[in-house]
């Protein structure tokens, strides 16, 4: 490329002196002719692979996601269809699978809303204030991730078992809480503790205090800050944040399984009585069972789609 | 409502951000605080409005101490460099919030509201904006919005932190003056934060200068452009040309040789000359002080600025000066200077 012309008209201008202007005034003289075509023929998209290789990688990742994920939930609906419908809502009808999906539902009702409260004050606190300790409650907030949920289940064993920390005065004191709902309801607060905290966490850091400030200095209370502000700011964020603790919670079972005591009918969630009813052979009520845990996993995953939409919808930067 | 600001002293860890600060605001005022960045300003303004709280010092609003309400019950507008406005607000309701979380007992009835918002949007002339979201605006009519959000609840004062920093220059030339002839139109003491000086000298009735948390004056524009309190508002105000001098008694010397001006009562020592680019006579060679080899020639406007490398001390020293367009230079011409204003101060370090 040629930067002659610009070079000599500026020198001239200037007398044949101040030698660091020419410099200057040659610079952006390149960028000037960049409006030219390109001399050299353009080489094949570097974003893209040939049309073979994409292909390969699109049948790789096609056949596994078929055989790993669509496979077994179409033998779970198969599995759970095969004598017929009238047999797969007999199998739902009974008494035991009744009592488990209302067990299910509660447990649910009760870990997510908590843990919704707990969440949001969690997330509050952490994205809004400086204090020391932050860093380690991050980490404790993720501890139940890194936890097998067996373990998380003995912890509460060893903590209000009969031979546990607090067990001889629970039973003094007739409350029961291992092998009944409390248990149940304490060990998946404990193991879907994460969702909603983690969901926000990055959401209520990355829109920062700002929005805070002006409705505390336009008369607002704290209250009205963070049912006016705070809260419409996020609600996509905690939603979604809903959704998959609500998911994890209806569908835990290790640590459920540990705290339950599997009595029938009483303390046993819709995934331990699939587990019961398939260990008896009772295929067609296991898996009529497990489908409705299935079509809850399909009905998060839509639902699930939808919401990040809209979290980015609202993250769209608000820039000049 | 006159703001008294007595011995703020307010640390970050070991960093004074403010460092024992007084200020006297009067009634209706239209003040900039003035100063590089971490010179303390928006904090001075995030005290007085209650989103900071000092370490020590006193606060007052109109007679009375306001370090014992919270920011909510100050009646402060503050107005945010980067709008925070309510982003799921219409415009509407942005303006409208103050309005809205007023306690009940003195909260307005709908249709008040309403025509309260709908003569403040007349007032920043973007009434045909309210139903539109913030992210649909432009930067300078977010930051009009936000000004009037910050009018709404008629606050007593008004606090603006780099309420034009964000945008671009032209914009920002435009409000400007919008914010001064607004000012002129309901009065409401107003403190505005600014690291622009052109923006301070503009808009302000008085400037007070900080660095490194303290003020180091407070005066009109006028006052702190031709009589600067100190080196670092000399440095920092208007473009200065700086000479490193020697003072005894009332001789000056620059290199060893004197110059033709005299001390002004300076104590002798090694100190700095400040010299205006336009305070610097040209003439010449052999009739001035300062003599020196034009290098290179700029002209523009009215003006024409001059690289000028001045002899003695091996024609290191290089200095710019801004000379009518009455006289031409030329590069590679001698001349000699004769500051015609000029202030010393003792070299601090």
């Amino acid at each position: 490329m040629s930067m002659q012309p610009g070079y000599v008209t500026s020198t001239t201008r200037m007398r044949g002196y101040a030698p660091a202007a020419d410099v200057s005034v040659a610079a952006p003289s390149p960028r000037r002719q960049s409006a030219r075509p390109l001399p050299i023929a353009a080489p094949r998209d570097l974003r893209t692979e040939p049309g073979p290789i994409r292909f390969i990688i699109i049948a790789l990742a096609v056949t596994f996601l078929s055989i790993f994920v669509v496979l077994p939930l179409v033998v779970v609906f198969a599995q759970a269809f095969s004598k017929g419908i009238s047999a797969y809502l007999g199998a739902l009808a009974e008494p035991e699978a009744l009592a488990a999906i209302r067990l299910t539902l509660l447990v649910a009702a009760i870990s997510v809303t908590l843990n919704l409260v707990f969440g949001v004050i969690a997330a509050w606190a952490i994205s809004k204030f400086d204090f020391a300790g932050k860093t380690f409650l991050i980490t404790l907030i993720d501890l139940p991730f890194s936890v097998s949920p067996v373990i998380s289940g003995l912890v509460f064993v060893l903590l209000f078992g009969a031979q546990g920390f607090f067990g001889p005065w629970l039973q003094a004191h007739n409350v029961h809480i291992l092998f009944a709902v409390p248990g149940i309801a304490l060990a998946t607060i404990f193991v879907t503790f994460p969702f909603v905290a983690r969901a926000l966490i990055p959401l209520m850091q990355e829109q920062g205090t700002l929005e805070e400030e002006a409705a505390i200095s336009l008369g607002a209370s704290g209250l009205q800050t963070f049912f006016r502000v705070t809260l419409p700011n996020i609600k996509w964020g905690l939603l979604y944040g809903v959704l998959l603790c609500n998911a994890r919670a209806m569908g835990e079972f290790g640590a459920v399984s540990v705290v339950s005591g599997h009595i029938r009918g009483e303390t046993n969630t819709m995934p331990l009585l699939v587990e019961i009813l398939y260990n008896e052979y009772q295929f067609v009520s296991s898996f009529a069972i497990a489908s409705l845990l299935a079509m809850l996993a399909l009905i998060t995953l839509v639902v699930k789609t939808i919401l990040e939409r809209r979290l980015d919808e609202g993250r769209v930067p608000d820039g000049d | 409502m006159a703001i008294e600001v007595r011995n703020i002293v307010k640390k970050f860890g070991s960093f004074a951000a403010l460092d024992s600060v007084d200020l006297k605001v009067a009634d209706g005022e239209l003040l900039a605080l003035l100063g590089p960045s971490g010179s303390g300003k928006t904090t001075l303004l995030r005290i007085i409005a209650g989103l900071d709280w000092p370490d020590a010092g006193e606060v007052s609003i109109d007679g009375e101490n306001a370090l014992v309400r919270g920011a909510s019950e100050r009646q402060v507008g503050f107005v945010f460099q980067h709008y925070a406005l309510f982003r799921h607000m219409t415009v509407f309701e942005n303006v409208a919030f103050g309005l809205r979380v007023q306690p009940r007992a003195i909260r307005k009835d709908e249709a008040t509201i309403r025509a309260r918002v709908k003569e403040l949007l007349d007032l920043v002339q973007l009434d045909w904006l309210a139903n539109r979201y913030p992210s649909q605006l432009s930067g300078g009519q977010r930051q009009r919005i936000a000004l009037a959000r910050a009018l709404a609840i008629e606050p007593r004062i008004l606090l603006l932190d780099e309420p034009f920093g964000a945008l671009d220059a032209k914009v920002r030339k435009e409000l400007r003056q919008w914010l001064r002839s607004l000012h002129n139109e309901i009065h409401v003491t107003s403190i505005f934060v600014t690291h622009d000086q052109e923006e301070a000298l503009e808009v302000a009735n008085r400037v007070v200068v900080m660095d490194r948390g303290r003020i180091e004056q407070v005066g009109t524009p006028g006052e702190v452009y031709d009589n600067p309190a100190t080196a670092f508002v000399h440095g920092f105000i208007g473009e200065s040309i700086v000479l490193p001098v020697d003072v005894s008694g009332d001789a000056v010397r620059l290199d060893g040789r004197p110059l033709n001006i005299a001390a002004h009562g300076a104590a002798s020592g090694a100190a700095k000359l400040f010299i205006r680019r336009h305070d610097m006579a040209i003439g010449p060679a052999g009739t001035g002080s300062l003599e020196g080899a034009v290098r290179h020639v700029r002209s523009f406007g009215p003006i024409q600025r001059a690289e000028v490398a001045l002899s003695g001390g091996g024609g290191r020293t290089v200095i710019e000066i801004d000379a009518p367009r009455d006289r031409e230079l030329e590069a590679g011409e001698i001349v000699s200077l004769q500051p015609r204003r000029y202030r010393i101060f003792a070299a601090q370090d």
